[in-house]
């Protein structure tokens, strides 16, 4: 552990404390503060280009891997800064999951797909048991407990996103991260993924980008909402912001900015 | 108001017709010499082949006992392309990995993507007259001169260029998103990379490097001045390091005879090389084809 701030209260996981994120020269989100809570599931919605998957993808360190991605600010994750010179991202990523937009099984078995992750972290506990419990807990198992040795592209779309899922309960992570992850899924796969992340809820906070305001109605306990504005000492571009922060609930009935309230009716997006 | 048949004689269908017909002429220009090449080596090489090819050293030319075999020089060939592939293998794919997977673009890795194409554009007689004044001019492999060892060292150069770029590709064409799936899981660079991205692209790079050996097999020129030539059967792995024959160059020094036996035995080798390079290629078209039809969808 590195640095332990104490003044973090004990329900608050995750903390973005005036985060700033540049590709290069272009800006694509500024001056976020926000505050996740644990076991709760919190959506991030707004329009295109509002740098709501930036600032997801930096809560596990997912942008070192775009060139040129630049944060500043601080990310608090366990009194930790993540974006500390001293920490290991690959740890950071052990503990924070990802679920991405596109299902990206690996090109092996069912069984090695969640065995892999689970493998590189040292686990050393009855590994049939973990996939089985893992695959479980991503409502896969009764669909895919005979085939386990099939290949991960052998089943369709929806199972190979919740493949993915259980992939990232495996590693047992304390966050899961989604983005966007029935953006590619048809409706009744959707459903599903969201009756697991209702299941997922009693042991893990989880963090989702979403395009679809239904969704973010239908799942989450909070909800972020970014939007895009031209700055003027901006180059001319818009650049991402957090507008509204509050419970689902509030945003969706009675928010409070005029922004948030057009783009949840429907006005622009 | 003009019909809407299809005119002949309309002077743009004459020229759309004059213009299919000079570009598939040229198209059937540029197949004849490998077709021509092919029959004319099967022929003068197909009707030479024994059984003893095989198995016999090859005699020493003007002599009355008849050509011999090529079997020190199909051994040779062997193992002076394992000595290079085993050079140009490692380093080919790690500095593969190193362009696709670590750099990021940077003047270094320009840098390095520049020199290997100029790399596979040096003359391989060029890369001959290296190893000779590195190694054999110096005698610094314990003192021997020309070698096996040296042979292969000098087809190494040739392969590597091959190599790195069909790794460098192939390891391009593998989506990101199946790196992102492992290094989200918490895998560090260095195994997702062996675990995944490696394997994924494991078909291309094999790929790329059967034809590296199959450019290798063939060249002469390097071989001349590093691996020279030898009448004398492989018997040991001390061999490495004295001359050694190869396929290539039995056929340059052989087909420059006077003798009708020798000119004989170099169409039997070009036969046997031929064909072996052709199946190389052939072997590495299914195995491309095998990886287009795994490719996810």
């Amino acid at each position: 552990m590195i640095k332990t701030n104490k003044k973090t209260p004990k329900n608050i996981i995750l903390s973005l404390e005036n985060v700033s994120i540049r590709y290069g020269t272009f800006e694509a989100v500024r001056n976020v503060f926000c505050k996740f809570k644990k076991g709760n599931i919190t959506s991030l919605i707004g329009p295109s280009g509002c740098g709501k998957s930036t600032v997801l993808r930096s809560l596990n360190r997912m942008n070192d891997l775009i060139p040129n991605c630049s944060l500043k600010g601080t990310v608090l994750f366990d009194g930790t800064n993540i974006y500390d010179k001293r920490v290991d991202p690959v740890e950071v990523r052990r503990r924070i999951g990802m679920v991405f937009q596109q299902p990206n099984p690996f090109p092996k078995s069912i069984y090695e797909n969640i065995a892999f992750g689970a493998r590189i972290n040292g686990f050393t506990g009855d590994m049939d048991e973990l996939v089985e419990s893992s695959l479980r807990k991503a409502a896969l198992w009764d669909e895919c407990k005979d085939k386990l040795n099939d290949s991960g592209y052998s089943l369709s779309g929806g199972q190979q996103q919740r493949l993915c899922i259980a992939r990232t309960i495996a590693i047992e992570p304390e966050i899961i991260l989604m983005d966007e992850p029935c953006s590619a899924l048809d409706p009744i796969s959707t459903l599903k993924i969201e009756e697991t992340m209702h299941e997922l809820k009693k042991n893990y906070t989880i963090i989702i980008v979403t395009h679809n305001m239904q969704q973010a109605l239908r799942v989450s306990d909070m909800t972020a909402f970014f939007n895009a504005i031209e700055y003027e000492d901006g180059d001319g571009g818009k650049v991402g912001y957090l507008a509204e922060f509050n419970s689902t609930r509030k945003i969706f009935n009675s928010p409070k900015e005029k922004t948030t309230q057009e783009y949840i009716s429907g006005k622009f997006g | 108001m003009n019909s809407l048949y299809y005119q002949k004689r309309l002077s743009r269908n004459i020229g759309d017709k004059f213009f299919t017909s000079v570009s598939a002429i040229c198209a059937l220009i540029a197949i004849l010499p490998l077709i021509f090449l092919v029959t004319y080596i099967l022929y003068k090489g197909g009707s030479q082949i024994t059984p003893e090819l095989f198995t016999l050293e090859p005699n020493p030319p003007g002599d009355d006992l008849g050509a011999g075999g090529i079997n020190p020089a199909l051994i040779g060939t062997l193992i002076i392309t394992s000595v290079a592939s085993i050079i140009a293998i490692p380093v080919g794919v790690g500095g593969g990995i190193y362009l696709a997977e670590y750099s990021k673009g940077g003047s270094f890795s320009r840098f390095i993507r520049f020199g290997v194409n100029v790399l596979a554009g040096v003359p391989s007689i060029i890369a001959g007259v290296f190893i000779y004044a590195l190694i054999v001019s110096t005698k610094i492999l314990f003192g021997s001169m020309y070698s096996g060892l040296a042979g292969g060292m000098a087809l190494s150069i040739l392969m590597l260029p091959t190599v790195i770029k069909t790794t460098d590709e192939g390891l391009k064409l593998v989506p990101n998103e199946l790196r992102y799936a492992s290094l989200g899981v918490g895998a560090s660079m260095y195994t997702t990379i062996l675990k995944v991205t490696l394997p994924s692209a494991f078909r291309s790079i094999a790929t790329g490097v059967v034809l590296g050996i199959a450019r290798a097999a063939g060249e002469t020129a390097p071989l001349i001045f590093t691996a020279l030539f030898s009448y004398y059967y492989i018997t040991g792995i001390g061999d490495l390091f004295y001359e050694m024959g190869s396929l290539a160059v039995l056929i340059y020094n052989f087909a420059l005879e006077p003798y009708d036996a020798q000119n004989k035995l170099a169409w039997a080798a070009s036969f046997i090389l031929v064909l072996s390079i052709l199946s190389v290629n052939i072997f590495s078209r299914i195995l491309a084809a095998f990886t287009e039809k795994t490719k996810r969808v």
